[in-house]
């Protein structure tokens, strides 16, 4: 049977990268996944996140990647940081904080931000 | 890594910190666009050194090169605190050039904005992550402090172990709502205050030398 890609019909690809596959990834692979699928007008879902210095180069990389007559940046959500989690001593001891946290990111022009609280993301969608 | 290994990395960059005390603090201001970052930054320059860092305009992404300001001495209480203050380009993930022409900007200007923000904001993330020692952290206090650049901003402040303030901007204006950002982060001191009227600016003024000195 033929692969199906996005660009044979009309909809919108959504890729859901599990935390096991992540896991096996360095940080700029990580990195480079989430924007090669964002370029491709992708909607990209990690199950479990990144981490805040992930979080950091992803801002930076996107940044040197964003092209007047193109690519405009990313949406990028994640559930706000509930008051009782606060990832504990030897977590902020760590410098680390939680990390799994699912996260949606897709290109600025195509993905809108419609409600976000600590347990819910509404977000619309539209194609390129 | 290991856990033994992220321990002892943790407490080797909090140590380097906490000892770091001959060099000049590096205070770095940040925050999303057109939250008055340089108008504060200016304000603390010319209180105490009488020169400004930086052009103020209600067009977003005004600042679009990290600015330092350097020996800045706050005096309180009969103490003198010596800090570097850095006014950093307002954080975003997507910057749109057509954002530009709402503000009756030529395109191509607009296109070379637009240029030169991406670049500033990556230098401002560049900057957090390598060369400040601590961080204010700016929010208009008109908006929704619940945003995913905020989230992301604060959490990774707080990953680097950098003492943080939140200064509630904008005070001075009908719709501001100082309680919900102290709701957004209350893991955090908030401090109110207008830049623009210098309201409040002597508990600022006390909190630097309390959280940077």
């Amino acid at each position: 049977m033929a692969e199906i890609t996005a660009s044979d019909g009309d909809g919108v690809q959504i890729d859901l990268i599990s935390g096991e596959r992540m896991d096996s990834l360095a940080s700029m692979e990580k990195i480079r996944l989430i924007l090669d699928g964002v370029h491709e007008g992708n909607i990209v879902i990690l199950e479990e996140g990144l981490s805040p210095d992930e979080e950091s180069k992803l801002i930076e990389v996107t940044m040197g990647e964003i092209n007047p007559d193109g690519f405009n940046g990313i949406e990028i959500e994640t559930y706000p940081k509930s008051k009782t989690s606060d990832g504990g001593f030897l977590g902020r001891l760590m410098g680390k904080q939680e990390t799994k946290k699912l996260t949606v990111i897709g290109p600025a022009n195509q993905i809108e931000t419609l409600h976000k609280d600590e347990t819910l993301i509404s977000a619309l969608v539209s194609r390129q | 890594m290991g856990l033994f290994t992220d321990i002892k990395d943790s407490i080797s960059r909090a140590a380097d910190r906490l000892f770091a005390t001959d060099s000049q603090k590096r205070i770095g201001i940040y925050g999303p666009p057109n939250a008055g970052k340089t108008t504060l930054a200016n304000r603390i320059a010319r209180d105490w050194t009488g020169d400004a860092i930086g052009p103020e305009s209600h067009v977003p992404h005004e600042t679009r090169r990290a600015r330092r300001k350097e020996n800045v001495e706050i005096k309180r209480n009969g103490k003198s605190v010596s800090i570097d203050i850095v006014d950093t380009p307002g954080v975003t993930t997507k910057v749109d050039y057509n954002e530009f022409l709402d503000y009756d900007i030529e395109e191509e200007d607009a296109v070379r904005r637009s240029r030169e923000a991406t670049e500033g904001v990556a230098e401002a993330m560049h900057w957090l992550r390598e060369d400040v020692d601590g961080v204010i952290y700016v929010l208009d206090s008109t908006d929704d402090p619940f945003t995913q650049v905020n989230t992301m901003l604060v959490g990774i402040i707080e990953s680097q172990n950098l003492p943080v303030l939140i200064f509630a901007n904008k005070i001075d204006l009908d719709e501001a709502n100082v309680t919900r950002i102290e709701n957004a982060f209350p893991q955090h001191e908030t401090v109110e205050l207008s830049a623009l009227e210098g309201e409040n600016m002597d508990e600022v003024y006390d909190k630097i030398a309390e959280y940077f000195g």
